[in-house]
């Protein structure tokens, strides 16, 4: 968005009615860069609606136990969530969270002012239907960055040019980023060894996944042979599938530090900013925090968008903002999802580091130049591909996360064997919910 | 009236409680007394363990209060009987204990031998070895992971310095082979000094008249060992490996903050596996039925090994 754009904006008042009587809600999120970018932009909603807004950010690795747990024990802990989008299935159907058709038809908020990716991904239960349990608040995927200042090295691209006989760019397919991370494995930059590149390999929580879900999308990867019949036999271990998991494993054995064997968001940004690594993976929330980074960010890093194979395709990250069924606050809190669906507060939202899904600021002329990673983002925003919704996604996630760490990282097995087990796991989890 | 000795003493003494308390007898007032307890005991341990075993036959899903839970019989006992990723989990499980006992007895017992010996500043070794013991296993956890690191930590330099290996060549935490004994490395190291300090006190326990009688008899001092020392000391030792296996069986934070459970599944213990059944898959059910048959696994091999520890006892 423009400045002028964002200045405009900023001028127009917006228009929440202040109550007569204040609340104290608290509104509940990961803690990690676009938390602290909300308290900011949360002052201007304390100001005009006279409500005090608390916020509880709980550490990613513990993020989904702790909130999970407090939605299944009907706390009252959070007024507003802003919970993954995997969670919207369970959030609906256990009724944790409240859903939003007749208060969005009474304030005139329309989810057509979103982009239909966001919706979809973190508003719609049963996906793709008209009700909404979330406005889209955090649009992510998962992305790429690199050391523009070693890419554009006149020696280190004499060497690639003799290594690999291209010229060292940006990778315009897996395949490339791979070759490209090969040539950097081990190789030594002023004095120091680097390494390839730093990919999510985490088993706790949803790491691994996630980095391997980013190699198997442009491949063609499909949950389904249909959508919805919960047909997995041929899609989830499709020659594509198998391809891309065997080219994940290559990828982790030939081109990342060694000891990267449970590596997610906070190991991808030390290997980055300690300069051992000439690529990472990491959500596009984090990239703001990365451009800015004294010594790493600025003219030293570049950014590109997860690049394709046989198809474009990237890992869908990011959150739709919930009001929680146990709240007693529930007035003040839809209040505040009405402030924040208003244009002029989603375009701060993105000055200050928070990706806004609103059309408003996505179709903005002036917004792929805002900043260096916006074009990449909306690019990346066409083609986002999401796990599981299902109300036992956190069950799918993690037959996933054990089979794919088993073959990837232990070395147990083919890939083929791999997403075999993962089918049958699968089943049985879908047997049990009574879908097969 | 006369005084007598005897009515004075009748008067001291005090009338007995119950005597007091109208209505209600000496074996009321102790119900009184100990009924808050044997109903904090009923709450607190059995009623949870009779629920469990109900929820064990059930598909039970903590995370859907609003859907009933069905009986499903003895499904999740098959299940889990027949799954061979838990049968891996137990054989982790075991060769955790099996070594961490083995090693943590071998240690501690030579460690409290040589403790025992009369040296000045044994004291102040006593109170260094004892140290690790004191840290919170959290603490520990992430302490040794910064000492694995392939590229900084200190345990890789030193093994590569008696090895002329190059550190970064060997990864304790990532690599399938040597995971299980970086856990196992860890945990004797954290708990070698509480079996020391069993063992010491067995030690301490055996009379010196034994020792200077054996000198009379002119028995070796080898015999002496083995002869008055290791069978004196055995019941403590038992102790220590009923205590040690028991804990250990339980596993679970540090081993959580050393690998999380992986290179893939190679250190998921069953603690870990059953964790995340219940309380991340929301598989209420069949997590009680896992709960439940590793409960008769433990209870069954811990009286198994109490009766023998009251036969070595009684020798």
């Amino acid at each position: 968005m423009t400045s002028a754009a964002v200045g405009a904006a900023l001028m127009t008042s917006v228009s929440v009615p202040t109550l007569a009587m204040a609340d104290d809600l608290t509104l509940c999120w990961a803690a990690w860069d676009p938390a602290n970018a909300l308290v900011e932009l949360s002052k201007e909603f304390e100001a005009q609606s006279g409500h005090t807004m608390n916020f509880e950010f709980i550490p990613w690795p513990n993020f989904a136990d702790r909130m999970l747990n407090e939605l299944n024990s009907g706390g009252k802990l959070c007024d507003l969530l802003i919970g993954d989008s995997q969670w919207i299935g369970g959030g609906a159907e256990n009724g944790h969270y409240v859903k939003l058709n007749d208060f969005f038809d009474a304030e005139g908020i329309s989810m057509d002012d979103f982009a239909p990716a966001t919706v979809y991904a973190y508003s719609t239960w049963p996906k793709g239907t008209p009700n909404y349990y979330a406005l889209p608040a955090m649009g992510d995927a998962n992305g790429w960055f690199y050391r523009a200042d070693w890419f554009a090295d006149a020696d280190i691209q004499a060497a690639y040019k003799e290594a690999t006989g291209e010229d060292l760019r940006e990778p315009q397919s897996q395949r490339e980023m791979l070759q490209i991370a090969q040539f950097f494995q081990g190789r030594e930059i002023d004095g120091k060894t680097v390494y390839g590149a730093s990919i999510f390999t985490e088993r706790g929580s949803e790491g691994i996944t996630m980095g391997v879900t980013s190699a198997l999308y442009p491949w063609g990867f499909k949950y389904e042979n249909t959508p919805g019949s919960y047909d997995m036999e041929g899609a989830v271990n499709s020659a594509e599938a198998v391809e891309a998991l065997e080219f994940y494993k290559e990828f982790y054995e030939t081109a990342t530090p060694p000891g990267y064997t449970n590596s997610y968001m906070g190991e991808s940004l030390d290997a980055f900013k300690s300069g051992q690594v000439a690529m990472a993976m990491n959500w596009f929330a984090f990239f703001p925090g990365l451009y800015a980074d004294p010594d790493t960010g600025g003219d030293k890093i570049d950014f590109f968008v997860n690049p394709p194979q046989n198809q474009a395709g990237s890992t869908l990250g990011g959150q739709g903002i919930s009001v929680v069924a146990y709240s007693d606050k529930q007035d003040a809190a839809l209040e505040y999802i009405k402030w924040f669906a208003n244009p002029e507060v989603q375009a701060k939202w993105w000055e200050l580091g928070g990706y806004s899904a609103h059309n408003a600021v996505l179709n903005d002329p002036g917004f792929k130049d805002s900043a260096p990673f916006a074009g990449d983002f909306l690019e990346a925003m066409n083609d986002v591909q999401d796990f599981w919704q299902e109300p036992t996604y956190a069950e799918l996630l993690l037959a996933m996360q054990k089979r794919i760490h088993d073959y990837v990282v232990a070395d147990q097995g083919t890939a083929q064997e791999a997403l075999d087990k993962l089918i049958e796991d699968w089943t049985e989890v879908f047997e049990d919910e009574g879908k097969l | 009236m006369t005084d007598t000795i005897a009515n004075r003493a009748a008067k001291a003494t005090p009338q007995r409680v119950a005597r007091k308390i109208k209505g209600l007898s000496d074996r009321a007032i102790a119900w009184i007394f100990v009924a808050p307890t044997i109903f904090l005991l009923l709450a607190i341990n059995i009623f949870p363990l009779i629920w469990t075993i109900q929820l064990s036959f059930t598909n039970y899903r903590a995370n859907r209060l609003n859907r009933e839970p069905e009986f499903i019989g003895l499904r999740n006992y098959e299940r889990i009987l027949t799954d061979s990723d838990i049968w891996l989990n137990m054989q982790a499980t075991a060769h955790f204990l099996f070594w961490t006992i083995a090693l943590q007895v071998l240690i501690g017992f030579t460690l409290a031998w040589l403790i025992n010996k009369k040296f000045k500043g044994n004291d102040l070794w006593t109170t260094i070895i004892v140290l690790p013991m004191m840290l919170s296993p959290a603490v520990v956890g992430n302490f040794w992971k910064f000492l694995y690191q392939p590229q900084i930590g200190l345990f890789n330099y030193i093994v590569a310095f008696f090895t002329g290996k190059d550190p970064s060549s060997f990864e304790m935490l990532g690599s399938v082979q040597l995971a299980p004994w970086s856990i196992v490395i860890v945990d004797t190291w954290m708990w070698t000094p509480f079996v020391m300090l069993i063992c010491l006190a067995g030690l301490r326990s055996i009379p010196d008249y034994i020792y200077e009688a054996a000198e009379v008899d002119r028995a070796s001092k080898l015999r002496q060992f083995f002869t008055i020392t290791i069978p004196m000391v055995l019941p403590f030792l038992m102790l220590a490996v009923l205590f040690r296996g028991i804990e250990n069986f339980k596993m679970f934070d540090l081993v959580v903050q050393l690998t999380g459970g992986g290179p893939g599944s190679t250190t998921e213990l069953t603690s870990i596996n059953l964790k995340r059944e219940a309380f991340e898959k929301w598989r209420t059910g069949y997590a009680s039925a896992y709960a439940i048959i590793l409960f008769v696994t433990v209870f069954g091999l811990a009286s198994i090994y109490v009766k023998a520890l009251n036969k070595v006892k009684e020798r």
